[in-house]
């Protein structure tokens, strides 16, 4: 299953999506697979699995711990596939969040085909800008996978139109111009980045970068179609492997997401 | 307005987040104004006349070509520049750029620490406000260049991430950039990273061989049979390459870092023996291992010690009309001796690439005539050399 229908059912309800981003690999591979599915089960609609990469030009200092944990431990691109077959398992939909060398190197179409395998239901390129990308666009489109590229506070108006029209599932508007982490409050240059994709054609767009609570997540749902929390999740799961403190925050989350809080 | 940033070959591009490409827009739009803007010319020819200490001299150095069969070698003195190094040439440039793009704070990435200093030399001189972004490693390998940037008024900021050298401290330099770009320029050190910068950069270093091409041709009535230089990111090689491509009987040779030896893959060695991949925004030859994550590279000079290699050089050993070979170590520092002995002059470990380069190509033809780019001065690496001859500051003879 697609982004699409993910989003498109939360908003069915009354409310928004509720996308989880955790590390693939963190603290090992089949803990970043129960952690993912914890989170589902407490309630998130679509897993962002980040892929760990040597180089995380888009991370800040506690995603960049953590996958440079998963590394150090061995994590390799087959243990990418296993994480994914598990969580889509669940039913949730599985985007991959991956810096763009490593498809490169395994090739856009057998990733495409192996990922497609696990279940995956497509990728987020940070790194990766439309202008660049029609190898991989070629290979989502033959495997029927998502496309999801980005916005940003400082895209102009024929670049939110350009990365509207390439995106398949949402377009993920960063809501900051900075890199991920958990913020005391979300900028309020997403409210009018949102707006300003979606009049430049995007049917749904997700924000992501900065998001830690529920509250936050309630109030972004009044204008996104998709609420994307990474770094607070990482932090409960590193200070609680029991999952406990996990599971409650992205319950917490999942209801301001929902609309239920 | 540049949608898709011109490549070389199949390399090149713009891999690099959304929240940048407003920024390497303006970049490249306005680096496309000010390069034919008389008044932008003017001013910088008058920085390297009056400055930089621009034309640099060439020398030709017959003692040191007893070690290279004999041939003629001629070297190019960008060690004599303001500095230290070719880098001020491009940093110049850029901060020029920077004040006609209406920001008042630079930040850069170092690794030997001479594009840092170069970077907060410029700005002290424009009154620009200047961070810089250098590895752990290299921090300590070259304390020297920190406490020089550090009196220039910079900032150094030391990067504890990954191999905690120069690729992590680009890495930390585009983090912040896109936090900061309102205000902030990035002035970017080598001809790598994404569109606009391998061009802008060579644009800026061709002044090299512009004048070298020249300089030859007075002293020696010909144009040179080889044309050398070391290629860490690539930017001193391109700008003393870019004068020759059209000459087709002129040989290029880049000196990449083989470090302790292509086989024991200790190097920073990425067109010699690395793999197509994309890293710091552009396709390129890269150190990676079958799931596409960045190798850690090793040289003796920190200058030389990046994965990657610009994508121009990339293309142009794509299609053969440059050479890459890789010097190792051992062989760089037993050209760095003998320059530093048959001539007076101590090159920079980067360019004793180059001169190692040279002793096995005239060896091979002694007949020929070969120009090298001397990129820099050696005064950075006088630790370094101390350590790896076993000088530890005594002197040679006592007397009572
Ligand atoms: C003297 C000198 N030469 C060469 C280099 C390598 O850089 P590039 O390949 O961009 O010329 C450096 C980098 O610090 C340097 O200091």
């Amino acid at each position: 299953m697609g982004a699409a229908e993910k989003i498109d059912a939360a908003k069915a309800k009354g409310g928004a999506a509720f996308i989880a981003y955790l590390p693939a690999g963190y603290p090992d591979v089949q803990a970043s697979a129960d952690a993912a599915i914890a989170v589902v089960e407490s309630g998130a609609d679509i897993i962002e699995l980040g892929f760990p990469y040597s180089d995380p030009g888009m991370d800040g200092s506690l995603i960049q711990a953590a996958t440079h944990e998963a590394l150090s431990k061995g994590f390799k691109m087959k243990d990418l596939f296993g994480i994914v077959e598990q969580v889509a398992a669940t039913g949730a939909a599985v985007e991959v969040m991956t810096y763009i060398n490593p498809i490169f190197r395994y090739g856009f179409d057998a990733f495409a085909r192996d990922f497609k395998n696990a279940g995956g239901a497509g990728l987020i390129t940070p790194d990766l800008i439309p202008d660049e990308a029609d190898p991989w666009i070629e290979a989502a489109d033959r495997y029927d996978l998502d496309k999801i590229f980005l916005v940003a506070p400082s895209s102009r108006p024929e670049r939110l139109k350009l990365v509207a029209d390439s995106c398949r599932g949402f377009v993920y508007a960063a809501s900051t111009m900075g890199v991920t982490g958990a913020r005391s409050s979300v900028d309020n240059r997403a409210r009018e980045l949102v707006a300003d994709t979606r009049a430049h054609g995007a049917e749904r767009v997700c924000v992501g970068l900065g998001v830690s609570t529920g509250e936050q997540a309630a109030e972004i749902a009044e204008y996104a179609d998709g609420v994307i929390v990474g770094s607070a999740l990482i932090e409960a799961l590193r200070d609680d492997p029991s999952l406990a403190r996990l599971r409650a925050l992205a319950s917490d989350i999942a209801a301001g997401a929902h609309g239920e809080g | 307005m540049n949608l898709t940033g011109p490549y070389f070959g199949e390399f090149g591009g713009r891999y690099i987040p959304e929240a940048l490409i407003a920024a390497l827009d303006d970049l490249s739009d306005g680096w496309e104004k000010l390069k034919i803007d008389p008044a932008f010319k003017e001013e910088l020819a008058e920085l390297n006349r009056t400055y930089t200490g621009r034309p640099s001299i060439i020398t030709e150095v017959p003692r040191f070509s007893q070690h290279c069969g004999g041939a003629r070698v001629i070297l190019k003195r960008e060690d004599l520049n303001h500095t230290g190094s070719h880098k001020i040439n491009n940093v110049l440039g850029q901060a020029l750029l920077t004040r006609s793009l209406g920001k008042t704070r630079v930040i850069a990435e170092t690794g030997a620490g001479q594009h840092g200093v170069a970077t907060a030399t410029a700005a002290a001189l424009l009154g620009l406000e200047c961070t810089i972004y250098m590895g752990a490693a290299d921090i300590r390998r070259q304390a020297l260049n920190v406490a020089r940037m550090r009196l220039l008024g910079a900032e150094v900021v030391s990067v504890n991430q990954g191999s905690n050298t120069l690729k992590d401290a680009i890495n930390e330099a585009f983090r912040e950039w896109v936090a900061t770009v309102d205000t902030t320029n990035y002035i970017f050190g080598t001809a790598a990273g994404p569109h606009p910068f391998p061009a802008l950069v060579r644009d800026l270093q061709r002044i090299i061989g512009d004048e070298a091409r020249e300089q030859v041709l007075a002293l020696t009535g010909s144009l040179p049979d080889w044309v050398l230089a070391c290629v860490g990111g690539g930017s001193n090689a391109i700008g003393m390459f870019t004068a020759f491509l059209d000459d087709e009987d002129v040989r290029l040779v880049g000196l990449e870092a083989g470090g302790e030896g292509i086989e024991s893959g200790r190097h920073a060695a990425p067109i010699s023996v690395g793999d197509v991949g994309i890293l710091h925004g552009a396709k390129t030859y890269l150190l990676q291992d079958e799931d596409g994550q960045t190798l850690e590279s090793h040289s003796i000079s920190a200058g030389l010690d990046y994965p990657g290699v610009g994508p121009e050089h990339a293309h142009l050993s794509a299609i053969g009309r440059v050479e890459y070979r890789p010097v190792t170590d051992a062989e760089a520092m037993e050209a760095f001796a003998l320059l530093s002995r048959t001539e007076g002059i101590i090159p920079a470990i980067e360019s004793a690439h180059a001169l190692a380069g040279a002793m096995k190509i005239g060896t091979a033809n002694p007949d020929a005539t070969i120009l090298v780019n001397l990129s820099g001065r050696g005064d950075k690496d006088v630790e370094t050399a101390a350590a790896w001859f076993g000088l530890d500051g005594s002197a040679t003879r006592e007397v009572f």
